[in-house]
């Protein structure tokens, strides 16, 4: 202690002992402080990142243009409207040099092409990040209030979907998420209203439980909820881990409170006839094109089928004969707004095709299962479980309401600051990952958490991450002429009897008419334009297929004349395209020659052989239709309107528009229409 | 006094000093690799890649299928328990970066690609007997404009462009002809300019005085997804393509 003081007190002398010494000490002092300022400048991050910049072009051949453009100090991207303050480009100072393309280094590397300007839009728009920073840490990897790191360049999809509501061409990743998130039912419990003020919709379509237990039985039932993915792989229904009791209660609780479908079920099994026949039943269940909607695990545990109805690896197990028989009668009765057509099959055809998926059983599935019979406390308990879970949420069960506001409104969770989220131990600490960690395993985070597991692959899991993560709130404080809404599905029904047969026939399940249907078949807006009647007539009668690469196809469903009739009528009086006038068509008088000239210039000029056959001798085009017989099938007036622009007839089709002259356009027209087939050809099945 | 003063600045100093590499030396420990300790228990002198190379995914993803490769001795047979380490560039990481092969020989990881498009050069090393053996595999990660060319590519070009064909996307390729080539074929396509392609995508075959089996495109695809088929063909081309650089270099 005395020595230190006594080095203090010499040191006191040494520097201001006489006031000469003071002021020189004093002077230097003060220009070591006045020195801090541009030092700090100096010594910061983006200054060292700018003389790295000057080195690395130092020594590259377009130097001198890259140094003109380059500019010291900090950049900033100012965007009031869009609440932009970016600085970003201050350290990555070749975003948008392309002759950078090949430098890996970051931060100077071009920026890849996307649709659009980084001064138009800035950069935390898409990347998210603190914008205003200049240091790379407080940039990058902030997490304080209000704050949020980087976006993983795995979910950087979610940028284009805060402003765009509809499918781009170029973000499958987001658009497989936003169809995960209305086929996964998520929205049942979870609000979502996009920044339009729109809600998401499931597009899933849960099964009513009212009449379960004509169905199928609690066993089954049971079974289920304890795993549905060990019932069907691909089904989308989540696993609660449900303790045996419960599974039992909730089980004991649906059959109990089941009421019997007023239906014939009865009549049909009256009307069953015995001695179905398995072969019958496998080439029964390809002519009706089942797999087009509804998968089945083949030998090599490989899904084969369409998902639009539920799998039937082992239906057998599943359902009761008498309902299969009564569904297969007519789907409609059970359920009223069910996608399955009603197919008017024969009495021997319903026998031999539900003895046929009666047969798809596993003798294993369930086999250990024997429950006893529930008392009024079970069942109590059941229903109790049923509310607390949600149940309701999604399908329709008597005595329990469907419940509001089930579970947190998602509306702006890619947004929720950090500090409002539970992370696990050991998480790194960002929305994504609390996203992907709440869907992986929401067990894990308390047992009170009610969300159930849902059975998605990695892929699936970063989609619907992805799609979360797009709703945020600076995606609803985005000025409107920047937002593409959606094109909504529209409600459109056709009216009359026709109507009736069109939903009985579930065609909006397949086909997309007027803004509203499915993907699967061709969109039939402007079919009435397009087609023959007699075709037409006979194609519903007989549907043969006409493009020889599909493996979904039209179903055959067994009208009655007179409905075959009416739904001809309605679809060629009321599928009008305005823009197809059968009167400027050539006529029917085409004179050989220039049938021969729309045979040249199909076959040379046009090469249309590359993808259509018109000969089945010489021709090997199998991507288009076949046109052996388009003479027979359509207009003229259609075929000439479709040759000079395929895509204002159906929008992103792949025939390409040629740009024809009228001339041309009326040469091919003429020798399309002259493409008559055989008449009466048998159906291809 | 004054060496006094010195004498202990100095002192003082070497404090300091000590101290500062104290600290240096606790965070270097702190922030060295803490990788879970894999005793090899063999070693091989070769290795081969299984599956999973030659992947083509989207940028910042992981790869669909898994890496695997094997590693084997002098007489070609597997070599179980041997350490294999995989390495890449920025932004692509292993899971798990290292592990010793199973009873079969075979290394199994999951890639990530980073966050640029273009061609990921990795490496699998193994010890080996006398000295390390590295094998090099190659992925290409699609970025945006890329990932909009390869969609665009199946929806119009893969029908005839593509030589395998499948139920699921049936390809025309072996009934054309006059073969179209593959978006891969960098033999042909490398030679051919941004400019060419273009053209021959906008206005047909015969516009290059090629065959009119290749139909014009001009009309139905936009000059924006016109640039993104080409940019996807530059990324996806083997032989690799090379831009046409800088001329010269400076010294």
């Amino acid at each position: 202690m005395q020595f230190l003081r006594k080095v203090f007190s010499s040191a006191g002398q040494a520097l201001f002992g006489d006031p000469v010494r003071a002021f020189g000490v004093v002077s230097v002092a003060l220009m070591l402080v006045l020195a801090i300022a541009p030092a700090k400048d100096h010594f910061s991050q983006w200054h060292s990142y700018q003389r790295h910049y000057l080195a690395l072009i130092h020594d590259r051949g377009d130097a001198v243009s890259l140094r003109r453009r380059f500019q010291p100090g900090i950049h900033q991207i100012w965007l009031p409207e869009l609440g932009v303050v970016d600085r970003c480009t201050t350290c990555h100072l070749g975003l948008n040099e392309a002759s950078l393309a090949d430098v890996k280094q970051q931060p100077f590397r071009k920026h890849p092409v996307v649709p659009h300007s980084l001064d138009g839009f800035g950069c935390v728009i898409c990347h998210g990040g603190q914008g205003a920073a200049t240091t790379v840490d407080e940039a990058h990897h902030s997490e304080r209030a209000g704050e949020d790191p980087i976006l993983p360049a795995r979910y950087i999809e979610s940028g284009c979907g805060q402003c765009h509501q509809n499918a781009l061409p170029g973000t499958p990743q987001l658009n497989l998420g936003r169809t995960i998130l209305a086929r996964y039912g998520c929205v049942h419990c979870h609000a979502i209203a996009l920044p339009d003020g729109t809600r998401v919709t499931a597009t899933d379509h849960p099964p009513s439980l009212v009449h379960v237990a004509d169905k199928t039985s609690r066993e089954w039932i049971y079974s289920w909820l304890k795993d549905p993915q060990a019932f069907a792989g691909s089904t989308t229904m989540p696993n609660y881990k449900l303790n045996d009791a419960d599974a039992g209660d909730i089980s004991a609780y649906l059959i109990s409170s089941s009421k019997p479908q007023a239906g014939d079920a009865a009549a049909a099994d009256a009307k069953s006839a015995p001695g179905a026949d398995p072969a019958a039943g496998a080439s029964l269940y390809g002519e009706s094109f089942c797999s087009s909607c509804h998968a089945v695990q083949n030998a090599a545990g490989n899904l084969v089928g369409g998902d639009v109805g539920p799998e039937l690896t082992r239906i057998g197990n599943k359902v009761k004969p008498q309902w299969l028989r009564a569904w297969l009668d007519n789907p409609r009765i059970y359920d009223a707004t069910t996608p399955m057509p009603h197919y008017r099959f024969t009495a021997q055809q319903i026998a031999t095709l539900a003895g046929y998926l009666q047969a798809k059983s596993d003798s294993d599935y369930g086999a250990n299962v024997h429950l006893d019979a529930a008392n009024a406390k079970q069942i109590a308990h059941g229903r109790k479980l049923i509310v607390e879970l949600g149940c309701a949420a999604c399908h329709e069960i008597n005595g329990v309401q469907k419940p509001e506001n089930f579970a947190p409104e998602l509306s702006a969770i890619g947004s929720k600051p950090l500090a409002q989220l539970v992370f696990l131990p050991g998480m790194e600490h960002t929305q994504a990952s609390y996203i992907v960690a709440k869907i992986r395993q929401p067990g894990a985070f308390g047992a009170s958490v009610k969300m159930p597991q849902f059975t998605l692959s990695a892929a699936q899991t970063d989609a619907l991450t992805t799609a979360l993560l797009s709703l945020t709130s600076r995606a609803r404080s985005m000025p409107d002429n920047l937002r593409v809404a959606a094109i909504p599905e529209t409600s459109y029904q056709p009216t009359g009897h026709a109507g009736k047969l069109m939903a009985e026939l579930a065609c909006f399940s397949c086909h997309r008419i007027n803004g509203r249907g499915g993907e699967m078949a061709p969109d039939l807006t402007w079919e009435g334009s397009a087609v023959q009647r007699q075709w037409l007539g006979d194609f519903l009668k007989n549907p043969n297929t006409l493009r020889p690469s599909l493996i979904r196809r039209m179903p055959r469903f067994n009208l009655s004349e007179s409905d075959n009739k009416e739904i001809t009528d309605y679809i060629l009086a009321v599928y009008q395209s305005p823009a197809i006038d059968p009167d400027t068509a050539p006529t029917a008088t085409n004179s050989p020659e220039i049938v021969e000239h729309g045979r040249q210039l199909f076959y040379s000029k046009y090469a249309c052989q590359a993808c259509h056959i018109a000969d089945t001798k010489t021709d090997k085009g199998y991507i288009g239709p076949t046109l052996t017989q388009v003479g027979s099938r359509l207009t003229s007036a259609w075929v000439y309107a479709w040759l000079k622009n395929p895509q204002a007839l159906r929008p992103g089709t792949a025939e390409p528009n040629q740009n024809l002259s009228d001339d041309d356009a009326r040469a091919l027209t003429a020798f399309l229409t002259s493409l008559k087939g055989s008449a009466g050809r048998g159906t291809k099945q | 006094m004054i060496r006094r003063f010195a004498a202990s600045m100095s002192f003082r100093l070497a404090g300091w000093v000590a101290l500062l590499a104290l600290a240096t030396l606790a965070s270097c420990r702190q922030s060295a690799p803490s990788a879970p300790a894999l005793k090899a228990t063999a070693a091989g002198t070769a290795m081969v890649e299984s599956s999973g190379g030659h992947q083509v995914g989207a940028t910042g993803t992981a790869l669909k299928d898994p890496l695997v490769v094997q590693v084997n001795d002098d007489q070609g047979t597997a070599v179980a328990g041997a350490l294999v380490e995989f390495h890449g560039p920025a932004g692509v990481s292993f899971d798990p970066a290292a592990i010793l092969t199973d009873s079969s020989g075979q290394a199994t990881t999951s890639v990530t690609l980073g966050g640029i498009g273009g061609r990921y050069q990795l490496t699998a090393v193994t010890p080996g007997k006398a000295h390390p053996v590295n094998l090099d595999i190659v992925e290409t990660a699609l970025a945006y404009q890329q990932r909009l060319g390869s969609i665009l590519a199946d929806e119009y070009c893969n029908r005839c462009h593509d030589p395998e064909s499948s139920p699921v996307r049936v390809s025309n390729y072996d009934n054309l002809q006059v073969k179209p080539h593959p978006f891969t074929d960098g033999n042909t396509l490398n030679k051919m300019s941004d400019a060419d392609l273009a053209s021959i995508i906008q206005h047909g075959g015969p516009a290059l005085n090629r065959s009119a089996l290749m139909p014009p495109y001009g009309n139905t695809l936009s000059a924006a997804d016109v640039r993104a088929l080409i940019a996807y063909t530059r990324t996806v081309a083997d032989p690799p393509y090379q831009p046409a650089g800088t001329v010269y270099e400076r010294k």
